[in-house]
């Protein structure tokens, strides 16, 4: 059925196959085994190479992620636009007019979706991913791959209404003449640094969610109580005493405040940039052990 | 020759209870800490159970073994276990290549996406390269004969497309070991022996393949070698013809009785619930092995817990393929406009001899209300029995011993007429 030249691929690390030799492809061992399998001990390897060798998959599921989504919508990717968009108009009504919020000196509606892009992005990433693995349990009970793989295609979907989301600032960003700096070389670090934090709480909330369905429920609702925990629709400024302590420990509070400051070229505020990464690898390095650590039960639980 | 895979004192243990409610919610893992605070620290030994144990076994490269035993033997665990999906309680595998399982065709697939996405999306998760499955994709769409709907969502497919797409993929998978699961159990009998070839031709490129199947002649047909795992034991391992015929003589391969002793967990609801369902012999024996041309009996007994209700008991037969083989519900008269009364009822359907054809029979048993519709249970695989010719010459078979086709295989009343005065037009008159 096969030609030749064609090596057997079924990913795993250390590539053992021969080339053709002659009419067949015969397949040669090695010596020592490519995969022991055993009960694992607590602490665990991460296996970054293993995670290396399914970047394809993560991709494919992403794609995926991202193409079922809008199918059979009437609006398909507008979505993505919408959802921030219109809480921008609310917001800048009920805060910005009515409330009277000061706003750094940014006009209201540019703040407030400089803040509800990347808020937008993470709140959808985290739910989704954290619903991930359950709702992936036909793969999980009959397929191996790395766990990781499926929150961070949760996550890395949500990256592409990112995207999306963005293109409105353009508009928005010459109706209220605000000019590009050249701070603005610091905002795909705040992407990157907000889509770790995702990752983070995804991956970790994905895996109780496994052998605790009640993280399903109470995921919104913590979700929507960060928001107001976030600088999102005041400036962090605002805060004085200890609400300015509870805040500066969010870790969205640096990584928000610099995502709009590196947007209108306001002062980077590096304190609390330098806190929000800190908190943020911290939570990173925890989840990926917790997760790691509850993945072998996966299979039996979900 | 050298080992591919060698398994070593590999065991399994599975917490018992941990099956019907395998997750917990926050509440529940706090109560239960509350009342019983040390419990988390006792050794819960009798809480367990071992899916496998003890299992030693090693399997050439290039080998194709087969691997057979009742529902619940561990057969199931083993290749979880062998394809890194769960992991075992004590142990060693070591594993000399890479493994492809195929625990489930079409696993992955999502209805929404085409054909063309699909196979992509599906040969990503079994593992393969974007550009393996480029090159093969011609290949698979051919195998799979969906040409003409290959960029139509596979939602709108049949399933006999839906299977062979989902089957062709898997099957263009090229791992060094192959650890299939009963994936021949659907599809028509055509595409069924495309698929056994299939596997036959990887195994000739010198791969491995590990095969679980309740299709006793496809597993002597594909594996020169075979495995009987019973009770998560490894009970015999050696040529398939030998293993299969002890596991088919010692009445391991079907269960002729189920009975679910705790009532508050049987299968059912407020209404009613089974109570066992066995498979009887005319001498009301419960009995695995059934002679084609003897009656067989299928008894359901339940518990009826809330009065007032029209119970129609009802029964699915399928066979070792997966066919419907037919359906039956109690139409008596009387029981149909009936509500039945608190208690134990027995209800037992008789097939006649000389109907079913040889082979495995596997029984679903179920409870209905017809109006307003409700089931009150519906046990998939309740019981099995095999149907046995002993060959003496007075079935349906007569004094032919080849293989015979069919799910049914009734003796029909043939007549003969004979007129000995027309010979045929070939014949010149005299």
């Amino acid at each position: 059925m096969t030609p030749d030249n064609t090596a057997p691929v079924v990913a795993t690390s250390a590539a053992v196959s021969s080339p053709a030799s002659g009419g067949e492809d015969r397949v040669s061992l090695p010596d020592a085994p490519l995969v022991v399998i055993e009960p694992s001990r607590y602490w665990v390897a991460l296996d970054l190479r293993g995670l290396w060798s399914y970047r394809e998959l993560l991709y494919f599921l992403t794609w995926r992620d991202v193409k079922v989504r809008y199918k059979q919508t009437l609006l398909g990717a507008a979505w993505a636009v919408i959802q921030p968009l219109f809480t921008m108009i609310i917001f800048s009504l009920l805060f910005g007019r009515l409330a009277g919020i000061k706003s750094d000196d940014i006009p209201y509606p540019m703040f407030a979706y400089a803040g509800l892009l990347p808020w937008t992005f993470f709140s959808n990433a985290v739910t989704a991913s954290g619903n991930s693995l359950v709702g992936s349990s036909t793969l999980i009970t009959k397929i191996y791959f790395p766990r990781i793989i499926i929150p961070a295609a949760a996550v890395a979907a949500g990256l592409v209404d990112f995207v999306l989301a963005f293109l409105v600032l353009i508009p928005l960003m010459f109706y209220y003449g605000v000019s590009v700096t050249p701070r603005l070389i610091f905002l795909p670090l705040m992407v990157l640094l907000i889509t770790f934090l995702a990752l983070a709480i995804g991956m970790w909330m994905s895996a109780l969610n496994v052998k605790y369905r009640d993280i399903r429920y109470a995921l919104p609702f913590v979700i929507q109580l960060w928001m107001f925990a976030s600088p999102i629709i005041y400036p962090a400024s605002m805060l004085r005493g200890k609400l300015k302590i509870v805040l500066t420990l969010n870790p969205l509070t640096g990584i928000i405040e610099n995502f709009r400051s590196a947007l209108v070229g306001r002062e980077m505020k590096w304190s609390s940039l330098a806190i929000s990464a800190a908190i943020t690898f911290v939570l990173f390095v925890w989840s990926a052990y917790a997760f790691k650590r509850m993945e072998r039960t996966f299979a039996d639980l979900v | 020759m050298k080992p591919v895979i060698k398994v070593k004192g590999m065991g399994k243990q599975y917490r018992i209870g941990g099956q019907q409610v395998p997750y917990q919610t926050l509440r529940e893992s706090v109560s239960n800490t509350v009342r019983a605070p040390l419990k988390r620290f006792r050794r819960n030994g009798n809480r367990t159970i071992w899916a496998l144990r003890d299992i030693d076994f090693e399997v050439q490269a290039g080998e194709v073994v087969g691997i057979i035993g009742r529902n619940g033997a561990g057969k199931s665990t083993l290749l979880k276990i062998l394809s890194r999906i769960t992991e075992p309680t004590t142990g060693r595998v070591e594993l000399y290549g890479r493994v492809g399982s195929l625990l489930e065709v079409g696993t992955g697939f999502h209805p929404e996406l085409t054909g063309r996405e699909n196979i992509f999306l599906n040969g990503a998760i079994l593992g393969m390269k974007r550009a393996e499955i480029q090159q093969k994709f011609d290949e698979i769409v051919a195998f799979a004969e969906v040409e003409r709907f290959i960029d139509t969502p596979v939602k709108r497919y049949s399933s006999g497309m839906f299977f062979r797409l989902a089957f062709a993929v898997a099957a263009h998978l090229e791992p060094e070991i192959l650890v299939v699961d009963e994936v021949l159990a659907v599809g028509d009998a055509g595409f069924q022996r495309k698929c056994l070839d299939q596997m036959k031709e990887v195994s000739q490129h010198g791969r491995t393949v590990l095969f679980v199947s309740h299709n006793m002649p496809a597993i002597s047909r594909l594996c020169p070698r075979t495995v009987l795992l019973n009770e998560g034991k490894l009970l015999e391992d050696g040529p398939s013809n030998q293993v299969i015929s002890t596991y088919l003589q010692s009445g391991l391969g079907t269960t002729a009785e189920r009975k679910w002793p705790n009532l508050a967990k049987a299968p059912g609801n407020h209404i009613a619930r089974l109570v066992a369902v066995r498979v009887r012999t005319e001498e009301n024996e419960i009995s695995e092995a059934i002679d084609i041309r003897r009656p067989v009996g299928i008894e359901m007994e339940f518990q009826v817990l809330k009065p007032g209700h029209v119970l129609v008991p009802n029964h699915k037969f399928f066979n070792e393929e997966g066919v419907t083989v037919f359906v039956a519900s109690d139409p008596d008269p009387v029981w149909r406009r009936q509500p039945r009364a608190a208690g134990r009822y027995v209800s037992t359907a008789w097939i006649p001899g000389n109907f079913l054809a040889e082979g495995s029979i596997i029984v679903e048993a179920a409870l209905s209300t017809f109006e307003p519709e409700m089931i009150h249970f519906d046990e998939r695989d309740a019981v099995a029995f095999q149907v046995v010719d002993s060959r003496d010459g007075d079935s349906a078979r007569g004094d032919y011993a080849g293989p015979m086709p069919g799910v049914v295989r009734p003796i029909l009343d043939w007549t003969t007429q004979f007129d000995s005065n027309q010979q045929g037009d070939s014949r010149p008159v005299l």
